[in-house]
């Protein structure tokens, strides 16, 4: 009962917060609008006993990424509320986009039944998300993609400082 | 719902909240009395008895003020930076272990509001949000100063972070736990953290006067040359929010170094004297807030005795001495923990 | 009552006090007058020139950028950290230590590259 008011009021507010995100004129309040999707998200770890990837989503998304895309916005001035007009062209390449991608989520939704859907929520119990369980996890099944993972981070670090270093020398 | 156990939850949100209001509070009046006390002057003594009713004035002051918000700024903004500020710096009280469980009539009461078993990631988490609650306030504050102010504090505070979020790792390795109470529980008699996580300590001090923009790293609104850095625009309970939620912040912060390194609510030798556990559960209590007076202390001594880093030292700092630092912590304790072999 | 069902009605509550302060003080607070100049910037009392969003140092992006790559290495790291005494206990001390030196090694890696590149300098 408790949990199916947290889900419908974090559900309304992740809905609300992500079409805000759209529809606001201006990018800092999308960023804010986004930021708070997340935390809605968050909140819906929270109740699958996810919690730490609750935690982690709070720490990655809003406080990492979400601060880089506020120093973008800040960097690049786009504060301007006046956007320049999109030819029809771009407009309707982007329904069609957006329209694919609808029917792609709706046809995953579809093939979810109602048995499979009450497995997944197993809300406030279950042990997948617990921080001890991922932790054997990564060691017991995954540890060579665990290692790689590092090898991946490298590689962004130095795309991001090749890309980084290129800016600073003009 | 048992009705009891609510109402006791209530309150112990409400003293929690309060407790952190009336230290950071009291923490304004002895930082200015430490201060005068090494310059060697008075300090404010006008208010009440050697000015103990200074921070109500203070206070009291900020609510008459006039609410000014410039006209060039963005004003919901300006308003949420501060209010973001404030709320950050509250909530995290929340999974500190302020003492061994109460029994009272028959029943354990927990001096912990929620006993998180990821406690370290969710004050982690919320101190990476603090950033957002300075960042708004500097840009809506359409001011150059105030953007200025903003972005050194939130670079810093994400530089420090980094540190501080891998120099905790060890203290998770040594426990196998993330809760804070099992880290304060883990720690009985004389097993504090620090004297296998040294270096870990050293790296989380630093980088805790970082996470708080205070002295020797307060660039964030150095005021000879950001007039007031982030919050330049701001005035009335506005401003108010930004200062207290730096003390609560300090709080928080030194109530984390006592339970994450000096065994938080642990005094060695407690269990031999024979006292009944709530006498116990009260005298360790009073040992964590001693342990936190102690931080506090310092984080004081440490504004008035340190000159102000520049940017290019803070950032040097940061990313070429604490973050190696951090690094060489973790090594040092998974090598620690595999020689010893636990049980 | 668990104690993330208490942490979500204390969230909102530091929220709440942050509010009621905030509107007390706009009850309490004087008003004066409007001038010409009282909702202007302070910039030192000097008359402003421009914008103060300005296109600032491309050395703060930098530096976020670095953040987040180092962010979310970090936190691999924690679920390691919760099972490494425990794994250690039952004997596979050897094991687990070089999973995780290999991990902090290629971590070190990035921060040594970082640096040789001059990517950690502030200038």
């Amino acid at each position: 009962m408790m949990s199916s008011i947290l889900f419908y009021g974090l559900s309304t507010l992740l809905f609300a917060a992500a079409l805000l995100v759209i529809l606001s004129r201006n990018p800092i309040h999308s960023a804010l609008w986004l930021v708070t999707a997340f935390f809605a998200v968050a909140g819906h770890y929270v109740l699958l006993n996810a919690q730490f990837l609750a935690a982690v989503h709070v720490i990655v998304y809003a406080g990492a990424i979400m601060v880089l895309f506020l120093f973008t916005i800040m960097l690049l001035n786009l504060n301007k509320e006046t956007e320049p007009q999109h030819s029809l062209l771009v407009k309707l390449a982007g329904l069609v986009a957006g329209g694919m991608l609808l029917v792609v989520m709706v046809g995953a939704l579809r093939r979810s039944s109602a048995e499979t859907a009450s497995d997944l929520a197993t809300v406030h119990s279950g042990t997948v998300g617990l921080v001890e369980t991922l932790g054997k996890v990564l060691f017991r099944d995954f540890l060579l993609p665990f290692e790689l993972s590092s090898i991946l981070f490298l590689a962004a670090l130095v795309g991001a400082v090749v890309l980084g270093k290129k800016e600073l020398g003009e | 719902m048992d009705l009891v156990w609510l109402l006791y939850k209530v309150a112990f949100a409400a003293g929690l909240l309060g407790l952190s209001l009336g230290v950071a509070a009291y923490s304004t009046l002895g930082e200015r009395k430490v201060a005068s006390w090494i310059q060697d002057r008075f300090g404010p003594n006008r208010s009440g008895p050697m000015g103990i009713l200074q921070p109500l004035a203070d206070g009291g002051k900020l609510f008459f003020k006039e609410e000014l918000i410039p006209g060039v700024s963005n004003k919901f903004l300006f308003i949420l930076g501060p209010g973001i500020a404030m709320s950050t710096a509250l909530v995290t009280s929340a999974v500190i272990p302020w003492g061994r469980p109460l029994s009272i009539g028959g029943r354990e009461f927990p001096l912990q509001l929620a006993d998180l078993n990821i406690a370290v990631l969710y004050v982690f988490a919320v101190v990476s949000l603090g950033v957002y609650g300075i960042m708004i306030g500097g840009w809506a504050s359409n001011n150059k100063y105030s953007l200025m102010g903003a972005l050194r504090a939130s670079s810093q505070m994400i530089s420090y972070e980094l540190a501080m979020g891998l120099s905790i790792i060890g203290v998770v390795m040594l426990t196998g736990s993330l809760s804070l109470n099992d880290i304060a529980a883990a720690q009985k008699g004389w097993h504090w953290n620090i004297l296998v996580q040294p270096l870990g300590f050293l790296v989380f001090l630093v980088c805790s006067f970082a996470e708080c923009n205070r002295h020797p790293f307060d660039l964030a609104e150095c005021e000879a040359e950001l007039i007031g850095g982030f919050h330049t625009e701001y005035s009335s309970m506005k401003l108010g929010f930004y200062l207290f939620a730096e003390y609560v912040n300090m709080f928080i912060s030194a109530a984390m170094m006592a339970t994450l390194f000096f065994g938080g609510y642990q005094v060695p030798g407690l269990d031999s004297l024979g006292l009944s556990q709530n006498v116990a559960a009260l005298v360790g209590t009073a040992a964590l807030f001693l342990k936190i007076s102690v931080f506090i202390f310092f984080f004081w001594w440490v504004r008035w005795t340190l000159p102000r880093f520049r940017y290019d030292q803070l950032m040097a700092l940061g990313w070429k001495t604490l973050f190696p630092l951090a690094l060489l912590n973790i090594a040092w304790t998974g090598l620690y923990l595999a020689l010893r072999g636990f049980k | 009552m668990d104690a993330y069902t208490v942490l979500i009605y204390f969230l909102p509550l530091g929220a709440l006090i942050a509010g009621a302060a905030m509107f007390t003080g706009n009850l309490l607070s004087i008003k004066t007058k409007e001038s010409a100049h009282k909702r202007e910037a302070y910039e030192c009392g000097e008359v402003i020139i421009g914008d103060a969003r300005i296109q600032f140092k491309v050395g703060y992006y930098l530096f976020a950028l670095l953040f987040v790559i180092f962010d979310v290495e970090s936190l691999f790291l924690f679920p390691v950290a919760r099972i490494f005494r425990g794994q250690v206990a039952s004997g596979l001390a050897p094991h687990l230590l070089l999973d995780l030196a290999i991990f902090v090694v290629v971590l070190s890696l990035g921060l040594a590259y970082a640096w040789r590149k001059g990517a950690l300098k502030w200038d």
